[in-house]
């Protein structure tokens, strides 16, 4: 059975629009047009496939990219949601027990997170900024890889091709350019490879990232520029970033933006699907911008008490993506109580190989301070790498440590 | 083959080997297709090589750079070029924060074979931003490489060897040196990219200089000569690393240390030669090491630059304050 069977009848889109026709890919980008600027009163459009009561919709444009989609894989992404989240909140509690030095939360992004990156080909590489754990999930890093920066032991522990997941980028924005120059590499090499770049409402203010846009859409790269919009960047609403909704942006650089409901896996998977195919095609970038929520924390040193209401998360703590789809998932019966069950177990099996890993996650030698600095070396990093031994063998020979 | 050309054409035949010899060698920047960039490094490249190779890019330095780095991560060895030096600085955020420290970040699972052409220094009388020496501005970020070539021949081969590198390398061109000539052999075997040379044995003080200064250093030891004295002459050719080793020895046989540059003197690559060469030859030393170099004002406008650029005269004077000691 595919989801497809299930679905509702009505077309539905998000409250308050008051464009006269149903989301046909067509009719999003005109849209798009004609939201374009700050009319009053124009709500941007919102692609759905799943409603907050795990409610199927049925959508012209985005139902042929999930059609396929089994109840296997549906388990598949409730549980790449639930095990993410799960990871989240042990390194939470790891950050809180002194374990690790600062943890960036991805809690409430899950859908946007899981749903992009199951997306994906082996083949395309991801740009992540610091918070893509269930992208990185996604892509078969192993979580505790994720640890080793936010623990202060590394500044990133994993091989970005072993996976085609680059390092986390924590300078905002910077990676897009990254991507986008990858995927002109892409191009280049004529394989119909795609590449994604993540990115967040704040960052969509740099400077770096209107240039990926610029350059990206002069060259045609294939890249998905995949902005989780959370609402917030640390305290700043998204309305002090811009003016117009995010995805209306690509307008203007020439390409199409579109706006999916982000805590909607089965929607997310969708568009990216479809954002994917386009840069396979020759069609060059594309805006995704999901619609979603920070339901945590910037990161464990934030204090989001100082600038929003608990009124705002209880309004998105309705929304929350794994409830639906798990409302989904009963109501059609693609999974019984076992799987739920076993589920719960698998949570918790992670939740304590991830402690036990960071437990045991050794300081590096002290001399990695000097190592990788150059590929092909450097003298005075050999002088000083030389002059930090005796210091230090200068502790020996005194017989102290 | 031994032939003369002025040093932007033999850059510009370093760049044609690169491209013929490792179809994953790149040119980036503005202008470097059709026109063959503004001082014409590039000329006939794109022509040549096709607009997939020699990319002409949109005006947004940090775009440049961002977009070489991930070119870098799939395989490619772009080397990019900014136009003038004053314009470097959008692009600075993605030199330092990720250029610099891939490999690092990395554990070193991944390289950056990119170089950043810089056409830099004054005395072309341009308008502002066009005239300045930002090289202890990079010189200070570990993970990058600093070289500057003071003539045809170097430039040939530094330019071969930065392409080679698997760092990046940030490429410093003397532009005022441009158009000077000089003997290139595109057949001989070139020295380490980051050692020193003596281009003027001398016995009584050293002066150390790298790019567009080196000439005006050997211009000084002529002079000096007729007065009976005899300069050293070192060409650094590299800001970082450099090569102290090949400074020290000089300095143990002069005794006496003159460095210049046209960057300001204030934490210039001076402050740097002078802390080390301190330290590793202080009994040797008969007179502190000094500095010429740029003052701590804006560049000025161009009817002034003659003043605030090191000239013959400024070099000399340090030259008499140093054996004076």
């Amino acid at each position: 059975m595919t989801v497809e069977s299930t679905a509702a009848r009505t077309p539905r889109r998000s409250a308050g629009s008051k464009a006269g026709t149903t989301g046909t890919k067509r009719t999003t980008r005109t849209t798009a047009k004609k939201d374009a600027g700050t009319q009053k009163g124009t709500e941007p459009q919102l692609v759905q496939l799943l409603t907050p009561e795990g409610k199927r919709v049925k959508n012209a444009e985005y139902d042929k990219y999930v059609a396929g989609v089994t109840p296997e894989e549906l388990r598949g992404l409730y549980r790449d949601m639930v095990l993410t989240r799960r990871f989240d909140a042990e390194a939470t509690s790891l950050q809180r027990q002194g374990e690790l030095g600062l943890w960036a939360s991805l809690l409430g992004q899950e859908a946007a997170q899981i749903g992009s990156g199951r997306a994906l080909r082996d083949d395309d590489y991801v740009f992540p900024t610091y918070r893509e754990h269930g992208v990185a999930w996604c892509r078969g890093v192993d979580p505790t890889n994720l640890l080793g920066m936010f623990r202060g032991v590394n500044n990133g522990g994993w091989d970005p091709n072993g996976n085609n997941f680059h390092l986390y980028t924590i300078v905002i924005g910077s990676q897009t350019l990254h991507a986008t120059g990858y995927a002109m590499g892409v191009a280049k090499d004529g394989t119909d490879s795609a590449v994604i770049a993540y990115f967040g409402d704040g960052a969509s203010s740099q400077g770096d990232v209107a240039e990926s846009f610029t350059f990206s859409a002069v060259y045609n790269a294939p890249v998905v520029f995949f902005c989780q919009n959370n609402q917030w960047a640390i305290s700043e609403p998204t309305e002090k970033q811009s003016r117009v909704p995010i995805y209306q942006r690509a307008q203007g650089f020439g390409f199409p933006g579109v706006r999916v409901d982000g805590n909607d896996v089965l929607g997310c998977l969708a568009v990216t699907r479809w954002a994917l195919e386009r840069a396979r095609a020759g069609e060059g970038p594309t805006l995704v911008e999901a619609f979603t929520y920070r339901m945590g924390a910037h990161t464990t040193s934030d204090d989001p008490t100082r600038y929003r209401g608990d009124e705002e998360r209880q309004a998105w703590e309705a929304k929350d993506p794994i409830l639906r789809l798990r409302r989904y998932l009963e109501d059609s019966n693609h999974a019984d109580e076992g799987f739920f069950a076993e589920l719960e177990d698998e949570s918790e099996a992670l939740g304590k190989r991830v402690r036990e890993a960071v437990r045991a996650m050794p300081d590096p030698d002290h001399f990695a301070i000097f190592e990788n600095v150059y590929a092909d070396g450097h003298a005075l990093v050999d002088e000083e790498r030389a002059q930090f031994a005796a210091y230090q063998a200068s502790f020996a020979d005194e017989g102290g440590n | 083959m031994a032939e003369k050309l002025a040093l932007a054409k033999a850059i510009n035949e370093s760049l044609r080997r690169a491209l013929e010899s490792d179809d994953k060698v790149l040119i980036m920047g503005e202008d470097v297709g059709k026109l063959g960039g503004v001082f014409r490094v590039t000329d006939g490249l794109q022509k040549d090589f096709g607009e997939s190779r020699v990319i002409d890019t949109p005006l947004a330095e940090s775009g440049i750079v961002g977009t070489a780095i991930g070119l870098a991560l799939r395989g490619y060895r772009p080397v990019v070029e900014i136009q003038f030096d004053g314009f470097v600085f959008p692009a600075y955020d993605q030199i330092v924060t990720q250029l610099a420290k891939m490999h690092a970040r990395s554990l070193g699972k991944v390289k950056m074979p990119v170089v950043v052409r810089i056409p830099y220094g004054g005395g072309i009388g341009a308008v502002e931003h066009h005239s300045e020496s930002p090289e202890s501005l990079f010189a200070h970020v570990a993970g990058l490489k600093i070289v500057s070539p003071s003539n045809a021949s170097d430039a040939y081969w530094m330019m071969q060897q930065a392409i080679q590198s698997d760092d990046p390398v940030i490429f410093f061109e003397p532009k005022r040196r441009y158009w000077d000539k000089a003997e290139v052999n595109t057949e001989a075997i070139p020295g380490p990219l980051h050692k020193a040379a003596v281009v003027r044995p001398g016995t009584d003080l050293t002066l150390a200089a790298y790019g567009p200064m080196v000439k005006l250093c050997q211009e000084v030891a002529d002079a000096a000569a007729e007065e009976g004295k005899s300069l050293e002459v070192l060409d650094l050719r590299s800001v970082s690393p450099i090569d102290f080793d090949s400074i020290q020895a000089s300095v143990e046989k002069t005794r006496r240390l003159v460095v210049v540059h046209e960057a300001p003197v204030f934490f210039g690559s001076g402050a740097e030669i002078a802390a080390r060469i301190t330290e590793r030859c202080f009994y040797h030393l008969e007179a502190p090491v000094l500095r010429v170099g740029g003052y701590h004002a804006p560049y000025p406008p161009a009817r002034l630059e003659e003043e605030y650029l090191p000239n013959l005269d400024r070099v000399l004077d340090a030259v008499d304050r140093s054996l004076a000691y």
